[in-house]
């Protein structure tokens, strides 16, 4: 690590004699600054949330600039990495979870909170600016004495030293708080978990289809999902056919193809022979004007209702 | 027949000082009196309808047994010396609180035993009459333990050895009439009744309770023989406070004036109840009072004479009363009234009249009982018919009662020798004797009661007349029921016949017997004053009166027609049908006012104190509403808060440092 | 250029970031003011640190970072939950507090 520090520029943070900052250093403060306010403006006003969190992500980088500009190298880091690395993507998450695409509405529910907050906002501000401004400080002292060495080491000693027990505590906090947020969001399973075989045996115990349903017809001559296939008996079997084809009123009628099948068994091997060719057929007003009477049409729809029961 | 008077007056008066009861163990045997009967009543009150076959019977037994009790005290008594006949039996102590220790016993003297005799006797006939008379009542058993009840209560007020002893009785008494006036409760005047009676009596009680602080402050005690030894210390203003409050309490209980309104309603119970307790003993209850605090009174000359006043008011107050009325058992309880005022008049008037009240008492409990019950034959006879205009001619329906109550009617008249005469014409006497030499007083109290000895045989022989004599005013359907008088079963009239034989022989046999001799261990000893009139002058100007009312009565109800409707009548008899508007002023003075407090207090209560509490309570409550309003529940209004708070504290600071 | 710019950038930031607290009304949005208040104290105490020449500030705010990443976890585990059982992630539609 101590070599991409080298890279910085050796003097962060130093100071003029007066306590004045470098040049380099005014002109950064001077292009992150208005970035950084108008992005927390942008916090405060984006209508979406993903946004919002964008804007901070903004201010938070820089923030990371400003810190490394004032000789925290460590704090610097830690900043990218922690905040806009861990905690903002953790807001992101959060953001996907609850729904991305909810935007704020701006109409305020409480009476007069808009003019509180403003005036609140904009009067702490004042009084938070006039009282950093008014105040003396002495000489800055610089930190590039404490920053002897290198930051992250100075800090580490200090981390690991004086403040030992608060890292240890901090430490303690932070497996809690994990603890915590698993507690938060788990969810007590009230009910037994339902896998395929509770299904299975379920349907059976409802007096559903024991194996699986027979094949759509499909015959040398036409063969489509949508005609229903024939028991032995050459009447068709309306669950053969996809549900949801039923549903949309798509399949082909079943007694046509029965009616058909009739006239071959009795030997017309010839007659509308073409007409076998495609499922649009169906729609063919030859094929409707013939339907044999006998041909059990109830059954079909009692099979029907129960498919659609289930 | 005016040898046997033997007035007396004034002297010194000699409080018998009573006897521990240590060389008379019988005396103890009085316990058994209150006892009998208070058991008998627990018997019937507990057992309920288990009892109802023969509890009647028990009642009357336990009634009978403390007048054997009673007889045999007597007994032991007539064989002492007289200075020896006052006993106190000691049961124990009742109350022993700081100052006041209360010791609960009985007094066995000849003037409460005279009283557990009469209450006794007459009780036991009275209870033997409603065996018969109250028959078809349901609650005949109830009415039974009702009547034990007040025969215990009466029985331990006159033997209570101290003034809060007798307070128990008295309150006893109070609560059994009250029960009994409104026995049949089921009609609500009868229940008013029974609340008025309860009320005024009441009123009464405060007089006692006073009496009893007063007494208490004073001599540091409330037994008799205490109070009474130590009157000479009191000063004679506390003492006629005393006698006042007494005389307050005498005067709620006997129905005198001014609360004498509660009497007449009070016929509204059973005529055997109207017969015991509001003829012949509770009502007498303030006679004994005032007589057993005659000693009190001797300090008190003014509350004395204030006792006089009031008995001579209620005398005339009842008997012009009496001969308004047409009901013939409040015409009954208006003689009460004004017999009850002779007595009052005659303890007003001093040890001289004491044992001649007690004896008019003791006579008056047998003829009045007895005219009571023969009411309460004709009731019986006539179908609870009491208007005495619907009357007329019985006499020949119902000889027995017709006798009966004739003995009883010529009693109260004071003709000779019936007992009346041996008792009122003494009173009248002693009222013509003048006290501390003020004749006026004797002219102004002799006189009244001469005018009340003839209203008293106008409205008697009115009653009388009116009910026995004359034409029959009763038709033979009364409301659809068939009527037709006749005579009451034996358990009814043998009653009646020893009361009249009472009426007619006890007089005599008291005088003869030494009754105001026998009675001086309790009462004192007066010596003997001359009247401002001749003893004989007397006796023959009552005469005149009582035969002038006599025939003043028989020429307009025995020999003229009575009209069946009320004639409109003068000022004076439509006055006196309403009580004197008794009933009247005392609404128009206590009841009205006191409603019209009692609205002002309910309003004052609803404005102010109501008015105050829901304020307050309205104030929270607004002032909540206020504050809830920053209680939305929006986390962002508290972050708002929390900032401009920041805002301003941060402002402050910094105006503060400058 | 002084040093008290970075300061007055930092309240800046943390008005900014209070208001959005105020204004906005889902829970994320204010979420994320609160962590650009962390942010610009944290700038504060860099800054500060620098003054003094003194590396505690820079400490302190690497507490912060790591007690804002805890903090961060938990919160953002809440949001998920309510958001479960209202189907909504507006502070508003959160007004338990009163009942």
């Amino acid at each position: 690590m101590s070599h991409v520090l080298t890279v910085l520029p050796a003097a962060a943070g130093a100071l003029t004699e007066s306590g004045q900052t470098s040049t380099a250093e005014a002109v950064l403060f001077w292009v992150l600054g208005p970035i950084m306010v108008l992005a927390a403006l942008g916090l405060l006003f984006a209508r979406k949330a993903v946004h919002a969190a964008l804007a901070v992500v903004l201010v938070m980088i820089s923030l990371a600039f400003l810190y490394v500009a004032q000789g925290a190298e460590f704090l610097g880091v830690v900043q990218v990495v922690v905040y806009t690395g861990a905690v903002m993507m953790l807001f992101l998450f959060v953001l996907m979870l609850v729904g991305v695409d909810r935007s704020d509405s701006l109409v305020e529910t409480i009476r007069g909170q808009r003019w509180i907050g403003v005036l609140a906002g904009l009067g702490l501000g004042v009084v938070l600016a006039g009282v950093v401004g008014r105040a003396t400080y002495g000489t800055p002292a610089g930190i590039e004495e404490a920053n002897a060495g290198s930051n992250p080491a100075a800090i580490a000693h200090l981390i690991f030293g004086q403040h030992v027990f608060a890292m240890e505590v901090v430490g303690a906090l932070l497996v809690t708080a994990a603890l915590g947020a698993l507690v938060l969001t788990h969810r007590q399973r009230l009910t037994r978990k339902v896998g395929q075989r509770e299904r299975a045996e379920r349907r059976l115990r409802e007096g559903g289809y024991p194996v699986s349903l027979p094949a759509p017809g499909v015959y040398a001559r036409h063969n489509a999902l949508d005609v229903p296939a024939l028991d032995p008996e050459g009447r068709p079997i309306e669950a053969s056919v996809p549900r949801v084809l039923r549903v949309r009123g798509q399949e082909a009628d079943a007694r046509e193809y029965a009616a058909r099948i009739d006239r071959v068994l009795a030997g017309g091997w010839a007659t509308g022979a073409g007409t076998f060719t495609s499922n649009r057929d169906v729609d063919d007003p030859h094929g409707r004007t013939a339907p044999t009477p006998g041909t059990p049409g109830t059954d079909a729809t009692e099979t029907d209702d129960e498919e659609g029961a289930r | 027949m005016h040898t046997l008077i033997s007035l007396t007056a004034p002297a010194v008066v000699p409080a018998v000082e009573p006897v521990v009861a240590a060389d008379w163990p019988g005396a103890d045997a009085a316990v058994l009196l209150v006892a009998l009967p208070l058991l008998s009543a627990a018997v019937l009150l507990l057992l309920g309808r288990r009892s109802d076959r023969w509890g009647h019977w028990l009642g009357v037994l336990a009634s009978a047994g403390s007048f054997v009790v009673g007889v045999v005290l007597l007994l032991g008594m007539l064989g002492l010396p007289a200075e020896q006949r006052v006993h106190d039996v000691h049961l124990g102590t009742w109350l022993d609180a700081g100052a006041l220790s209360i010791d609960a016993g009985l007094r066995v003297d000849p003037l409460s035993l005279t009283f557990v005799l009469l209450v006794t006797f007459v009780g036991t006939l009275i209870h033997v009459y409603s065996v018969a008379y109250m028959e078809h009542d349901a609650a005949r058993r109830r009415f039974f333990a009702y009547l034990n009840l007040f025969v215990a209560a009466m029985l331990l007020l006159v033997l209570a050895d101290s003034y809060v002893l007798l307070f128990v009785g008295w309150e006893g008494v109070g609560l059994a009439s009250y029960l009994l006036i409104g026995f049949w409760n089921h009609h609500t005047p009868y229940a008013v009744a029974a609340k008025k009676a309860f009320v005024a009596n009441r009123v009464g009680d405060v007089g006692l309770l006073v009496a009893m602080g007063l007494m208490f402050a004073t001599f540091g005690s409330l037994d008799f023989s205490t109070v009474h030894a130590n009157v000479a210390q009191a000063s004679e203003s506390t003492l006629t406070l005393i006698g006042i409050a007494l005389l307050v309490a005498a005067c709620g209980k006997s129905a005198q004036f001014p609360l004498q309104s509660w009497l007449g309603d009070a016929m509204a119970g059973p005529t055997p109840v109207s017969a015991l307790i509001h003829a012949a003993t509770m009502v007498t209850a303030g006679v004994y009072l005032i007589v057993r605090s005659g000693v009190i009174y001797a300090g008190a000359p003014t509350a004395q004479l204030v006792v006089a006043i009031i008995g001579a008011i209620t005398l005339l107050f009842g008997a012009v009363v009496g001969c308004a009325k047409d009901d013939i058992k409040k015409a009954l309880a208006a003689s009460t009234m004004s017999q009850i005022g002779y007595m009052v008049l005659a303890a007003g008037l001093g040890p001289i009249g004491y044992a001649f009240a007690i004896f008019h008492l003791v006579t008056h409990g047998f003829f009045k009982a007895g005219m009571f019950l023969g009411a309460g034959s004709v009731m019986h006879g006539m179908d609870d018919q009491v208007d005495m205009r619907r009357f007329g001619g019985l006499g020949r329906y119902m000889k027995i009662t017709y006798f009966t109550f004739m003995a009883g009617w010529l009693a109260i008249l004071g003709i000779p020798p019936f007992a009346g005469f041996f008792s009122k014409d003494k009173i009248i006497e002693a009222a013509f004797v003048p006290v501390d030499g003020q004749p006026w007083r004797a002219w102004v109290f002799g006189t009244i009661a001469l005018l009340g000895a003839g209203i008293t045989a106008f409205y008697m022989s009115r009653l009388f007349f009116m009910t026995f004599e004359g034409k029959k005013r009763w038709s033979e359907t009364r409301d659809g029921h068939e009527q037709h008088p006749h005579e009451s079963p034996a358990l009814m009239w043998v009653p009646m016949a020893v009361l009249a034989v009472g009426s007619v022989a006890l007089g005599w046999v008291l005088q003869a017997v030494g009754f105001v001799t026998w009675l001086e261990p309790s009462v004192g000893h007066a010596e003997h004053e001359e009247p401002v009139l001749g003893v004989p002058v007397l006796i023959g100007l009552t005469l005149i009166a009582v035969a002038l009312g006599l025939a003043l009565a028989w020429r307009r109800y025995a020999v003229s027609t009575v009209p069946v409707a009320p004639p409109v009548g003068t000022v004076l008899t439509r006055a006196a049908r309403v009580d004197l508007y008794q009933d009247a002023v005392n609404d128009a003075v206590l009841v009205e006012p006191g409603q019209y407090l009692t609205r002002s207090l309910v309003y004052g209560d609803k404005a102010v104190v109501d008015g105050a509490v829901t304020g307050l309570a309205r104030l929270t409550v607004g002032t909540g509403d206020l504050v809830r309003r920053a209680q939305n529940g929006f986390a962002r209004s508290y972050a708002a808060v929390m900032v401009v708070g920041v805002v301003v504290l941060a402002v402050v600071v910094l105006a503060v440092r400058g | 250029m002084s040093l008290t710019h970075y300061l007055v950038l930092a309240a800046i930031l943390f008005a900014i970031g209070a208001t959005t607290v105020l204004l906005r009304r889902n829970a994320i949005i204010v979420f994320m003011g609160v962590e650009l208040m962390l942010n610009s104290t944290n700038l504060l105490l860099v800054t500060f640190s620098r003054m003094h020449g003194n590396l505690s500030g820079q400490v302190l705010a690497f507490f912060v970072m790591v007690v804002a990443a805890a903090e961060v976890v938990v919160g953002l585990a809440i949001i998920v939950t309510i958001f479960r059982t209202r189907r909504s992630a507006s502070v508003d539609d959160v007004n338990l507090l009163k009942s």
